[in-house]
């Protein structure tokens, strides 16, 4: 194999597992956009939060990996449930419009509720397989596969299958998808609809911070890492199609070989332009995204 | 009282609560900063100053037009770079610097602006902070030309009558600036192009059915919304002699969002107050820096919830118990309608016209001709195709195949408002009003697309006001009126524009018995007046009592046409509603 090949493949790697990241977090926008019809610009937070629980629990109290890891899922579930009760309760019944501006100030206090916590400087996480020093992986072909992407890329198929799973063969899945399409419909049929969008509240902020804690071995933990994830799986999911769960995990792992390439390519220092260059490309020449399909509006 | 004196009186009602806010503005921006005369004061009004600018672009773009935009901050910075770049590497005039940063935002306002054609709500937000990002990441990058994240240095103030080498000199100038933006977009509010803003931001989809050419407007906004944006960084520039990227990020695009949010983002001088109010809360919360931001997200998500018109809101509550109505001209004349043709000639032809959605059949082979002067009424059971048709019409929905003649005019692919301007104009199935805006003013936005100066489109108005009988509501704000009501405005709002036909969709709809018998009532006098109308309706006797000719579908195909009386005895029509005659009886 040559070189110029092996690279390609890391890259490809690289770009795959990021993107797995990206598509967990689009996930959870999915999630929240079907139950309520509204998009959580501050889902990227739930990320942030994550990586942070478990930099409190990991390393501020010595707690075992794994256990600090299940702990900060909890206070995740906590967060999610808060986050619906105190922004999306109060506003479900207004425009978008509002709704947006309340969870961009979400996302505010979270970020800045997180430096004035943590302070500025970034802090390390342990990989899952491994030590906080060296990453560890097998090289194949030329190309060093790092456990953790590998645990990414698993840990997000596994996601998609069980959620598939639960979502098309379970009551309770049922009922969460007929709440997300006709609310007043799934009342009338006694569905519990406020305990089942904060249910999907709930989810959708343990899937954003279950992707904070996979990637916080990568990236380093700073209050900002949850904007620019939070924004590039919300490209994703536009790109996929808005709503759309097999077009979130498309649109994001699409986005991460994207960047990865074009970082490698063409310019590291604009790398984080690109997902949104083609974001903005996408929405012009085709608005409904890759699964989406066009609506048009009833007179 | 003779039609001048009574013209005057109401000029000298127009007098407005704005124009009183506009003369006070005058009297704090000379006084202000000799009340703070420090360097370190007057650089607080310069920086307060120009955000308020910024924040009155997002009045235009958010507050009338209600479109989101996330980029304020990247307009801000092209106005900033363009003083910047043109006083220091390229040694530019400070006004020609200026004139040429007011030019790339318009460039750049309009290009964002043109996004919005296609897309909306959610997607807007997000393209305007992909702009945003990319902007940025442009300034902090392009080292060459920017300076990079170090920024730029030794920025030149304008001449302006004076040297501006003081602060608190340049303060008056930013402050006066201040003041001339917030006049003209207060000004621009109630011009036909702020009521079509307006429009929009309630119901697109009738602003653009009564003619307003909604992708014109949406642009216009965005552009002008960038070039105050622009306007408001140059100022800053010059004031604080040095810029960075920093000032010009994604967060400051938030922070104009949330002035003009938690100021009120439909008051020019709400937003000023919300700028104003950010500008000086560190100041304030200088003691609480570590959490100052926690704070202000905090305040954002309570004033979304609590005060969804800002703190404006309150303040015009207060000043509703002093406010008087604007006033609204004496009608002179009767209403009239359009009357371009002469009668029993064809206003509408269609021909073979047909719609399908996907396997659905909706219009399926259809024509049908209108005659000028009658009443034609469009009829079948549910699903039949009739609001489609009446979709098709007015150019909602483009006809999978089929022609169309309006006036001898081919209007297949026209835009909707092209065709309301041609003169069709409609109501909708469920109302469609503009429900924040007054009865007065919704009826404008009808009447305006007739064009004219001012005084004829507000004559327009108040004659087809007077014709529905709704004068004395005037100023009460659509939601607050009764169904019945309401129905009747829309009416008004379609008649104000003078149109040639008007297309009424299930205008009985939810009327009781002696309105209904108004309606009847109203129709028979338009028509006398040489209107031409079709009307869409489920009520027989509603159709019966004043339709000359019907045609009627089922599934999307003609199954009968006829003067109305035929037409309901038709078989095929008693079997479309009833059922087959045979099978209903148990034969």
């Amino acid at each position: 194999m040559t070189e110029s090949m092996s690279m390609v493949g890391q890259l490809l790697f690289a770009g795959l597992s990021i993107g797995g990241v990206y598509a967990l977090v689009a996930l959870g926008f999915v999630m929240i956009f079907r139950a309520t019809n509204v998009v959580n610009f501050a889902q990227g937070e739930f990320a942030m939060l994550g990586a942070y629980a478990l930099v409190a629990l990991w390393q501020g109290l010595k707690l075992d990996y794994f256990m600090a890891i299940l702990l900060a899922m909890v206070i995740m579930a906590v967060v999610g449930l808060l986050f619906e009760i105190t922004i999306y309760y109060p506003l479900r019944n207004r425009t978008f419009l509002p709704v947006i501006i309340a969870t961009i100030g979400a996302s505010i206090m979270f970020q800045n509720g997180a430096l004035a916590v943590f302070g500025p400087s970034p802090e390390k996480v342990r990989p899952v397989f491994g030590t906080e020093g060296g990453a560890s992986g097998v090289t194949l072909g030329g190309v060093f596969f790092d456990f953790q992407y590998l645990v990414i890329l698993v840990v997000t198929a596994l996601l998609v299958g069980l959620q598939y799973i639960f979502f098309e063969y379970t009551l309770l899945g049922k009922k969460m998808q007929a709440t997300s399409q006709d609310k007043d419909m799934a009342r009338l049929l006694g569905i519990p609809v406020v305990f089942m969008i904060a249910l999907t509240f709930i989810y959708s902020s343990l899937l954003g911070g279950l992707s904070g804690m996979l990637v916080a071995p990568i990236f380093f933990v700073t209050h900002k890492m949850g904007a620019t994830l939070g924004l590039k799986a919300f490209a994703a999911t536009i790109c996929g199609g808005f709503g759309d769960v097999r077009g979130a995990i498309l649109g994001g792992l699409a986005l991460g070989v994207i960047e990865s390439f074009g970082a490698a390519y063409i310019s590291a220092v604009y790398k984080d332009g690109f997902s949104f260059l083609v974001l903005i490309v996408f929405l012009l020449l085709r608005p409904q995204g890759i699964f989406g399909e066009k609506v048009a509006e009833k007179a | 009282m003779t039609p001048e004196t009574s013209f005057q009186a109401y000029a000298l009602r127009r007098l407005k609560p704005g124009h009183l806010a506009l003369v006070l503005g005058a009297v704090v921006v000379v006084f202000l900063p000799l009340l703070f005369p420090s360097r370190y004061a007057a650089n607080l009004l310069i920086l307060g100053a120009s955000w308020g600018i910024a924040t009155l672009g997002l009045v235009i773009v958010l507050g009338y037009t209600g479109q989101i935009s996330l980029a304020q901050a990247a307009f801000y910075g092209i106005g900033a770079y363009a003083i910047a770049l043109g006083t220091t590497m390229v040694g530019l005039n400070w006004w020609l610097a200026l004139v040429l940063g007011l030019f790339a935002a318009t460039l750049a306002g309009a290009g964002l602006g043109s996004t919005t054609l296609k897309i909306g709500g959610h997607y807007l937000a997000m393209v305007t902070i992909c702009f945003q990002i990319i902007y940025t990441l442009i300034t902090t990058n392009w080292v060459a030309v920017t300076g990079g994240p170090d920024g730029i240095s030794n920025i030149k103030r304008p001449p302006f009558l004076v040297p501006l080498t003081s602060a608190q000199r340049y303060a008056w100038f930013a402050l006066g600036a201040l003041l001339l933006v917030a006049g003209l977009v207060w000004w621009l509010r109630d011009t036909a192009l702020g009521r079509a803003m307006r429009a929009i931001r309630e119901n697109e989809l009738a602003a653009e059915a009564l003619g307003v050419d909604t992708r014109r407007v949406k642009v216009t906004a965005f552009t002008l919304s960038a070039v105050i944006g622009a306007l408001g960084g140059a100022i800053y520039a010059s004031g604080y002699l040095y810029i960075s990227p920093d000032s010009f990020n994604f967060d400051h695009a938030v922070s104009f969002l949330a002035m003009a949010l938690v100021g009120g983002s439909a008051s020019p001088l709400g937003s000023i107050l919300g700028a104003g109010l950010l500008a000086y809360l560190p100041e304030w919360l200088r003691d609480l820096k570590r959490i100052y931001l926690v704070i202000y997200g905090c305040a954002i998500i309570l004033v979304i919830v609590f005060m969804p018109e800002g703190l404006w809101g309150y303040v015009k509550l207060m000043g509703r118990r002093f406010a008087r109505p604007a006033a609204i001209p004496p009608t002179h004349r009767a209403m009239q309608v359009g009357s371009r043709g002469t009668a029993g000639e064809e206003v509408l032809r269609v021909e073979n016209l047909f719609k399908h959605f996907g396997g659905l059949k909706a219009v399926d082979g259809v024509d049908f001709t209108i005659i000028r002067g009658e009443i034609h009424a469009l009829i079948g059971p549910n699903g039949s195709g009739k609001t489609t048709c009446i979709n098709l019409l007015s150019g909602l929905y483009v006809p999978t195949s089929g022609r169309i003649h309006f006036l001898g005019r081919d209007i297949v692919g026209l835009r909707p408002s092209r065709i309301a301007c041609d003169g069709m104009a409609r109501s909708f199935q469920n109302l469609r009003l503009f429900r924040e805006l007054t009865v007065w003013e919704n009826v404008l936005v009808g009447a305006q697309r007739a064009g004219g100066s001012e005084a004829e489109v507000e004559k327009r108005a108040a004659a087809a006001l007077e014709f529905v009988g709704l004068r004395n509501k005037a100023h009460e704000t659509c939601l607050n009126l009764p169904y019945g009501h309401q129905k009747l405005l829309e009416l008004a709002r379609a008649l104000a524009g003078q149109p040639e036909i008007l297309l009424l969709d299930e205008p009985g709809a939810g009327l009781n018995q002696t309105e209904k018998q108004e309606l009847i009532q109203l129709l028979k006098r338009l028509n006398e007046m040489g209107l031409t109308i079709l009307i869409v309706d489920h009520d027989m006797s509603l159709v019966s009592q004043v339709a000359m000719r019907a045609t009627v579908l089922n599934f999307g195909k003609k199954i009968a046409e006829g003067t109305a009386d035929q037409v309901l005895r038709h078989p095929a029509v008693v079997e479309a509603y009833l059922g087959d005659r045979e099978v209903a009886l148990g034969v």
